[in-house]
């Protein structure tokens, strides 16, 4: 098992998940807004999507070094159980479900004559024996057979929950939004077990121009997706946080020298620090070969330089914000009722000020998390993103620039990218949403 | 009788399906009288005002059986002609005049606004009727301020201005809602009698909306007072206060703080307990770029008094004269102070750190709004507990709840309110939790900042019920701080009144409000509206 940098940084941001989870178990106070998140349908729907992606990024997460493989490469668990797909590799673009291949080809046939024609797929359809005619019923039937195996999954373990929990019966299926989570998570398991099962016959997203399957690119990019958005917010809160409310609060030389700090951080170009930082990595990188070996440890390190360089550029926005409303908090009176008690000042902080700007913390954290993924792509495309051997949404959009320049068009690798990507910006706005709504004490009896 | 101008029958206003909060009332506006209709907040009376004029939210449902308007039904007037009874026929004037004008146009601007929308003049006719109206109200100068902006205005000013874009329009019936609430009482007084004159010049009719009965008995023909959205009492002026008949109206008028409640203060001489001399608070005004202090805004300037041990001293002044300053500024809420506090005899200059802050939260603050003197996301039982977590971290939670469910009862409040929000209380509710919360440092002194200003008058008496009982049973001191000359008499042992950072006279309570020596003292006392019952 081999644990790169950002699989470091994404265990332990799952554990300081749980621990706080688990902290906040008992707590009294906090018993109704949980409550109002979990009855609250679309909430928790959007949460099955959120920990269904999250899964998958932690599957590519555990990485190590296959012992049958001769090739020095680290893959993730997810790589593992899908190398069947990983290794369908065609030779250029194909479409979705297609069994031919997208741009035509001099190919020689048996008796020795030469053609100019779409040449058949090596993996894609290529059971089928005559694919004009029987394709759509393959497909159809295949789809079929998937989506009834997922479903029985499904059953299977619905069954073994409720046998498990039977005393908890009633709280599993009697839930305010008990039928629609576990009808999102009948979908997922069963859409997810009929794609796999196609994806095994043909290429559900079509290939892209090296032939690689554009579906599993796509699921491969959501570890990026996730590590970009979640560990730059990781290193851009604390920032944004402790100096916004820090500013607003005490005022005077300490207010001066942050934003002093934050106006000349912003009025240098946030391309120009991420370009220099990135080159730095790459330099550091060729000085030092014997410890970066593996194509897939240098990806990680540019990685996580990218995610370290664009939160230390984007806290200034949600900072200054934070400032402004701790500078109108402070003037409330119950701060000053606080301070009239004698309760020190970081206890004011931590109690009056902190909970009380959350909700703008909340939303320009989700807010951020889609234009991370966006900025990624803008980054790629002046090559200073991610490595380009690193799956991500940002260089499938980036190769789609040229791919929708082309004639007949090719517009699958941009789809696939933009439909995983609204999926989880969708499902994670919804989310914070309904949890803003929940903590929100002056909302609890309107809805 | 003449024929009434309005005539509301029926009318009913609810916001969700099942609450009513204007329900079945029926009242009518005669031609040259003033109407007030008296309620405490909540009851519906705005509601009222603004569906005659059908300036309600859209989520508000209206049904009337009738409302006509010399002769005219309202409710089948199409919205498109309906501007030519707003602001026309109908004009409104609205409590606050900090909000209610434009800030980026200048005052003429916007009376010539409203010339404009209901007559077909020349500009220069137009200027000519804005600088009527302008003299109309008293504003002094009318050439000059016709340019003026409104934050150039005082509060005063502003509440004449917006009463002239309401008369722009020459309408047959005024309706004020709440005009003076937002004023001080002097300005108050002279906003009143400005009413009054312009009425009898113009012979319109006013609908007088307003909280304070003492203010509506001195100028109103007719009275109703609402409750709950309902009338449940209404009559001629005289009949009204001489013999109420409604319960509600009764307690209303027993509420009322009155100025012969001083009389049974006791003089007795106590130990001080707190003692300011030459106390100051000054604001830096800061210039350029490096901010240099060029000047200072004297809030407080100079202040010495004596407060002695279970007693109360009122702070008594209008908006802008620094008595919320001093309060502020004893407690070292605001930076900037000077001057030696001597509290409990100890000099509270000589000492430091933590020292200081436990002193210091031997004196506490009531503030005024109880709406933002709590932190919306705390439970009542977090916000009466933080003090004793903040001072004496060696008490047991177990001990720190007792104490919480101990706070709650003597305030008069529900053991459970402890697990609830502050926002599902009432305004007279979180006062109390406000009061609870400074008494769980146990204070010997508890600064008590205009805490009725923002309350009913019968919540108002209550609360004042409830300060009172506290003194005598723990010998607190209150410093109060208000405006309000009549509460005054109702808790002060001993009145000080400020005006300009200084204070102008300070004596015994029934000295001061008897015999006031100083000139400014009179001039306050005369403008507070005292209930005349003829």
């Amino acid at each position: 098992m081999t644990i790169l940098w950002t699989d470091a940084l994404i265990f332990f941001l799952v554990l300081m998940m749980l621990v706080l989870g688990f902290y906040l178990r008992g707590k009294e106070h906090l018993r109704r807004p949980i409550g109002k998140v979990t009855a609250s349908r679309v909430g928790m729907m959007s949460l099955v999507i959120l920990v269904f992606f999250g899964m998958i990024g932690l599957l590519d997460s555990i990485h190590f070094k296959p012992a049958n493989d001769k090739s020095n490469e680290i893959i993730s668990l997810l790589d593992y159980w899908t190398t069947s797909i990983r290794q369908q590799q065609e030779k250029t673009y194909s479409s979705p479900f297609a069994a031919y291949s997208y741009s035509k080809e001099n190919i020689t046939t048996d008796d020795g004559r030469q053609l100019w024609t779409y040449p058949r797929l090596k993996y894609g359809g290529a059971h089928l024996k005559n694919p004009d005619i029987k394709k759509t019923h393959d497909i159809m039937q295949k789809a079929a057979i998937g989506f009834t195996k997922g479903a029985g999954l499904f059953a299977f373990f619905f069954i073994l929950l409720l046998s498990f929990f039977k005393e908890r019966k009633q709280t599993i299926l009697k839930g305010t939004a008990a039928k629609p989570v576990w009808m999102i998570i009948f979908i997922i398991v069963s859409g997810s077990y009929m794609l796999i099962d196609l994806s095994g016959f043909y290429h559900v997203l079509g290939t892209d121009k090296v032939g690689e399957d554009v579906f599993y690119q796509a699921v491969k990019s959501i570890r990026t997706g996730l590590v970009i958005g979640s560990l730059t917010t990781l290193i851009m809160l604390p920032l944004a946080i402790i100096f916004g409310i820090m500013a607003g609060f005490f005022r005077g030389w300490v207010d001066d020298v942050i934003q002093y700090i934050y106006t000349t951080l912003n009025s240098i170009p946030g391309v120009l620090l991420i370009a220099a930082s990135i080159l730095m990595v790459q330099v550091y990188m060729a000085n030092n070969e014997d410890q970066f070996t593996s194509l897939v440890v240098r990806a990680d390190m540019r990685l996580l330089f990218l995610c370290l360089i664009l939160g230390v550029t984007s806290w200034t926005g949600l900072c200054r914000l934070l400032r402004a409303e701790t500078l109108k908090l402070r003037e409330m009176e119950y701060v000053q009722a606080a301070q009239a008690l004698g309760v020190r000042r970081r206890i004011i902080l931590m109690r009056h000020i902190l909970p009380n700007v959350m909700h703008i913390i909340l939303i320009s954290v989700v807010l951020d998390f889609s234009s991370l993924v966006l900025a990624e792509a803008v980054l790629s495309y002046i090559n200073i993103g991610v490595d380009p051997t690193t799956y991500s949404w940002g260089n499938m959009i980036n190769s789609a620039r040229l791919e929708m320049a082309r004639e007949p068009i090719v517009w699958w690798s941009l789809m696939a990218s933009f439909l995983f990507m609204f999926t989880l910006v969708l499902a994670a706005n919804i989310f914070a949403d309904t949890v803003r709504d929940a903590f929100d004490p002056r909302r609890a009896d309107n809805d | 009788m003449t024929e009434a101008l309005l005539t509301v029958n029926g009318l009913s206003v609810a916001f969700n399906q099942d609450d009513n909060v204007v329900d079945d009332i029926s009242f009518e506006v005669f031609p040259g009288e003033t109407f007030a209709l008296v309620g405490e907040s909540g009851s519906g009376k705005s509601i009222t005002a603004l569906s005659v004029l059908r300036l309600l939210p859209g989520n508000a449902k209206l049904t009337a059986s009738e409302i006509d308007f010399a002769g005219e039904n309202l409710l089948a007037i199409p919205e498109m002609d309906f501007c030519q009874i707003r602001g026309r026929r109908i004009a409104m004037i609205f409590q606050d005049p900090m909000t209610s004008l434009n800030p980026v146009m200048t005052v003429g601007d916007q009376i010539g606004e409203v010339l404009e929308l209901h007559f077909s003049w020349a500009k220069q006719a137009i200027k000519q009727r804005t600088l009527e109206l302008l003299e109309q109200v008293e504003i002094p100068d009318p050439e000059r301020r016709y340019r003026d902006f409104p934050h150039q205005l005082s509060g005063g000013q502003r509440q004449r201005v917006m009463i002239a874009i309401a008369l722009a329009g020459e309408p047959h019936l005024l309706i004020a809602d709440e005009p003076t609430t937002a004023l001080d009482v002097t300005i108050q007084e002279q906003i009143m009698e400005l009413l009054e004159r312009i009425q009898k010049q113009t012979g319109m009719a006013l609908w007088l909306i307003s909280h304070d009965l003492a203010l509506v008995s001195n100028i109103a023909d007719r009275v109703a007072v609402m409750q709950n959205g309902k009338i449940v009492e209404m009559g001629c002026n005289e009949a009204f206060f001489v013999h109420p008949k409604h319960a509600y109206t009764q307690e209303l008028l027993a509420a009322l703080p009155s100025m012969d409640s001083c009389l049974n203060h006791l003089k007795k001489e106590k130990p001080s307990l707190l003692k300011l001399t030459d106390f100051k608070v000054y604001y830096p005004i800061r210039k350029g770029i490096f901010k240099r202090v060029v000047d200072h805004v004297k809030a407080v300037d100079g202040v010495s008094f004596e407060l002695q041990q279970g007693k109360t001293l009122a702070l008594v002044g209008e908006s802008g004269c620094g008595k919320t300053s001093l309060g502020k500024g004893l407690l070292n809420l605001i930076p900037g102070t000077s001057g030696e506090v001597l509290f409990e005899g100890v000099s509270l200059n000589q000492l430091q750190g933590d020292e200081l802050r436990l002193k210091r939260s031997e004196m506490q603050i009531v503030f005024q709004d109880p709406f933002s003197s709590m932190n919306p996301r705390m439970l009542v039982g977090e916000i009466i507990d933080e003090g004793l977590r903040a001072l004496h971290s060696d008490i047991s939670a177990a001990e720190r709840r007792e104490q919480v469910v101990h706070l709650l009862q003597q305030v008069d409040l529900p053991v459970s309110s402890a697990y609830r929000y502050p926002h599902e209380f009432s305004g007279g509710q979180r006062q109390r939790i406000c009061i609870a919360r400074a008494l769980a440092v146990k204070p010997k002194l508890i600064v008590c900042d205009e805490p009725t200003s923002a309350l009913d008058v019968s919540v108002q008496a209550q609360i004042i019920e409830l300060l009172k009982n506290l003194q005598q049973e723990q010998g607190l001191s209150y410093l109060f701080i208000t405006h309000n000359i009549a509460v005054v008499a109702e808790i002060a042992d001993e009145v000080a009144v400020m005006n300009q950072g200084k204070i102008i006279e300070y004596g015994h309570v029934e000295q001061v409000l008897k015999n006031p020596v100083n000139e400014y003292t009179r001039s306050l006392l005369n403008a507070v509206p005292v209930l005349k019952i003829t």
